[in-house]
This record gives structure tokens, sequence and C-alpha cells, in this order.
């Protein structure tokens, strides 16, 4: 018996067009996409994309720009409801419901599936009424409880000890890293179990940066989290699993350990390393 | 992905291209000075030439000095690079072989040190024979294993691996034979001694060239066979492109 085997070590050989981590099971998935294509009017975003999202571990997708990872995670919470443009082939699976189902509620569907954009967007209102925003939305709770939440909510989001003094200040008094923070906060207070992030630290310090990572880090043992972004490094220091896209097509789709230390393709390997295509 | 000597001169930056190309040529230089100890540290002993061995033993620092300077690039290249993939690869094995370059260079001291004790006792050169085929042995090794460094040669390196275990039972036997001298004549125990540490670092320069074939396919393919005998190795599936 060889001591080391390459099989061992390395994804499975697979066609140049990769499907999925054969590794992940359909049971530990959160989500799963299957043949998912996407297209702005002419345009074709998403080519056929077939992958599962590991519950409880950070997956982030990276590729170059326009290769459509941002459309992919826009998908997953159904955003491109909004715009009449957009076609869509295939399933997303959250938690063993298609979520394009006849019976699914988009809005329910978006607590479930959190989202946090590049730019912080906190409403114009104070910190404390920003968390509760949407537990008024869902109502039911009396203050008491909802505090509760709203202290919970800030804790999580690693943001309580700078704020809790100063609840009932505007959320635009804080800087632009505990905006971003807040507005985790918010997303986290309805309870969500998918949270996506779109280069969520990009407008942001290092040590905002960090902070974010860090919290990240943090909420994987209770959620699943889907990242985009154009800092590898990033993607290198906090994902478990990283995909590559390029011109909408999965390229490679791999623990990020593996990924960043010996990727299987060249394709992926000039694009981490910063070399010409 | 496997990788070729060209692979690190690919990058958009043309500054990163060439600081991963300094490490190389830095490290070959290393490797090509620490050959030049061991081959004249044993041409002291066997030409009985005192100070060929002193300058032998003053140049190690000059070793020293490469592996330092070297380090502080691939501290430098981590640093403010954040290398990935083989980029990664290839800074890690160069800080590896640079070590295994030094301990080289001070087997090749101490060659040198015992050449030194062997020439002023002056009796006989019982032994010599053997010292002359394992340096040539052991030189060939490492000439290959820079040889494979440098072109990112798999072959070559699965070579050197297996020329290892040729070394190891060539040092046995000698080790065998200058046993017998030693008890046909007592006399002759401090010198043989001298000679026997001599064959026991040409030994451990084999080991560290075989370290050295090791990082090369590590380097190109990613997959680490330090602590693998050769006769584990899967050369089909190390071979293979991949």
């Amino acid at each position: 018996m060889p001591v080391f085997d390459p099989e061992t070590r390395r994804a499975p050989e697979a066609p140049a067009k990769e499907s999925a981590i054969t590794d992940i099971p359909a049971a530990s998935s959160a989500l799963e996409i299957e043949g998912l294509t996407l297209s702005y009017g002419e345009a074709t975003a998403l080519k056929g994309l077939t992958l599962r999202i590991p519950r409880q571990r950070v997956t982030a997708f990276i590729g170059p720009s326009g290769c459509g990872k941002s459309t992919l995670l826009r998908a997953l919470n159904r955003l491109h409801d909004l715009n009449e443009t957009v076609h869509r082939q295939g399933t997303i699976v959250l938690e063993g419901e298609e979520i394009h189902a006849p019976g699914i509620e988009v809005a329910e569907l978006r607590r479930r599936v959190g989202m946090v954009f590049q730019a912080p967007n906190p409403f114009p209102m104070s910190i404390y009424e920003n968390v509760a925003f949407g537990l008024r939305l869902q109502g039911g709770l009396k203050r008491r409880q909802r505090d509760e939440v709203i202290e919970w909510a800030l804790s999580s989001a690693a943001l309580w000890d700078e704020v809790k003094d100063r609840l009932h200040d505007s959320a635009w008094s804080l800087s632009g890293g505990q905006q971003q923070r807040l507005v985790i906060a918010r997303t986290l207070a309805v309870q969500p179990e998918v949270l996506l992030l779109d280069e969520p630290a990009s407008a942001l310090d290092p040590i905002s940066t960090l902070k974010i990572e860090e919290l990240i880090r943090n909420l994987k043992s209770r959620l699943t989290l889907v990242l985009v972004t154009h800092n590898m490094q990033q993607a290198a220091r906090v994902s478990d699993y990283t995909a590559y896209l390029h011109g909408g097509e999965l390229v490679e789709y791999a623990p990020t350990d593996q990924l960043f230390t010996n990727p299987r393709l060249a394709q992926t390997e000039n694009y981490i390393t910063g070399r010409m295509t | 992905m496997d990788i070729t000597s060209d692979t690190h001169s690919q990058h958009i930056s043309k500054q990163f291209n060439h600081e991963l190309e300094e490490l190389k040529t830095h490290l070959m230089a290393m490797g090509g000075l620490v050959e030049r100890q061991i081959q004249e540290a044993v041409a002291a002993l066997l030409d009985g030439d005192s100070r060929l061995a002193e300058q032998v033993r003053d140049n190690d620092k000059a070793v020293n000095n490469l592996q330092i300077k070297i380090d502080e690039e691939c501290t430098r290249v981590l640093a403010r690079r954040q290398p990935a993939a083989s980029d990664l690869r290839l800074v890690l094995a160069v800080i590896r072989a640079t070590s295994d370059l030094e301990r080289i260079g001070d087997e090749a001291s101490k060659i040198a040190r015992n050449a030194l004790t062997l020439i002023e006792a002056g009796n006989g050169n019982k032994g010599f024979v053997e010292v002359r085929h394992i340096s040539e042995h052991v030189r060939k090794m490492l000439r290959d294993a820079l040889t494979a460094f440098a072109r990112f040669d798999i072959d070559l390196a699965l070579a050197v691996v297996h020329e290892d275990d040729a070394v190891d039972s060539e040092y046995t036997s000698a080790m065998r034979s200058l046993m017998t001298f030693m008890m046909e004549d007592p006399r002759s125990i401090t010198s043989i001694l001298s000679v026997m540490w001599i064959l026991r670092a040409l030994e451990r320069i084999g080991d560290h060239a075989d370290n050295l074939a090791e990082y090369v396919i590590y380097l190109v393919k990613g997959l680490d066979i330090r602590h693998t005998s050769p006769e584990d190795l899967d050369e089909a599936a190390l071979k293979s492109k991949g």
C-alpha cells in the first residue's frame, strides 16, 4: 500500500468543466445548485453551473470581473427577480426546498438567506432601530424579547461593546467598518440560515477588514456563509472551500487549502498567482 | 497542476518574476559552492594538501552567509508578495534547500577537519579508495539534484532518490572493511576513526542530496514525499502529467 497516494491529495479527475466537489455529500450541503444558467437579455452570465455549498462552512467565489460570481450569489436569494431581463434555467435547492417553487415566499426566503453588500447600507435611523427593523416586520416580539435579540445580534456581529452605550445614536455616526458590522447584525437578527457576502470588506480599512473576517470565521458555527471577493488573500484566509469562476463557468472548486497550494488546473494557478493567461 | 522551469517567469508583475528568478539563481550559486567544498575537502585528504583543507574550513563562512542571504530574500517575498500555489511551493522549496545545502557545507568542513588530522598523523591511506568512490557518488547525486531543481526535472529527482540507497549500502560495506582493518592493526584505530568520520559525512551528504530531490518533487507536483521510502513511491503517478 503506497503511503502517499495522489488520489487522496487531489480532487478526483474531472472533465474540464468541473461540476462539483464530490466530497461534499448532499446531506451536508445547505445549497444545491444544478444546471444554473442565467442571462441578462442576450448576455449569458452563468452557464449551467452545478455545485453544492456545504452547511456551516465558508465558501468563497473568486474570479475576474464579469465572471459571474456576484450574479451567482444574487441568484441564491432571488435578487434577480426584480430584473425582468433576467432569464434563469436550472434549480437552486435550499435545505431540500427548491427556492423557485410556487409555495416559496420571497420575503421569507430572503430572511433565511441574508445578504450583505460591498458598501455598508445602514438605514437612516438609530443603531437600535436598524437591528430592530426586520424584527418589527416579523412582529410578535415583546419589547424585552426584542431587546434581547438585538443585544445578541450586535454581540454576534462583534459590535455590541462598541455601541451598547449609544444604541439610539444615528447609524450614520458609526465608522464604515462598524456600519458593515451593523448591517451584518441587522441580517443576523432575523436568524438566517445562509449569509451571502458580496465583497463585504472591499470598502474597509485593513483593521475593519480583519474584524469582518474574524466575524465570518465565528459565524460559521451557526450558519452557512458564501463570500464573493476580489481579494484572493481574503478568500485564502477565511474560506473552507473556494470556487474559481471564469466566463460564467465553474473552472475549479476545491478545499481552499488545496486550491491555494496546489490547484489542479493551470487556469486556476494563473489566476491566483497573477500570471498572464 | 505540473509546472515547468518557465512557470515562474509568467507573472503580470515583472518584478515578481525577477525576485523568483533571483531565488533560483542564488540557490544554484550556493549549490555550486557547496559542491566545490566537498570536492576540495576530499582532494585535500587524497593529496595530503593541508592548505586546501584549511581553505575549505574558511569557505564554510561563505556558505553560511549565502544561506542567510537567500533566507532573507525568501522572507521578503513571503511578506511582500504572499505567494500562492507554485510560487509558494518554490519559496518553501528554496528555504528547505538552503538548509540542506548549509548542512552539506558543514559536512564538507568536517571532512576537511578530519583530513587535517590524518595529514598530520601521516600514517597510511586505508579507506581512501572508499572515500574517493563514495565522494564521487554523492557529488553526482548533489549535482543531479541541483540540475533537477534548475530544470524542474521529476525523472532526474526520482533517480537521485533511488541513488541514495546505493550510497547507503556502499557506506555500510566500507565501514565493515574499515572495522576489519582496525581489528587487524589496533595502532591504526585513531586514523581509521577519522576516515570513518569522513565516510559518515559523505553518507550524510547523500541524505541531504536526497532531500533536495524530494523538494523538487514537492515543487513540481505539490506532493510531499518526505518520509516515504523509495519502494513505496508511486512513480507512475509522479511521472504522469497532472
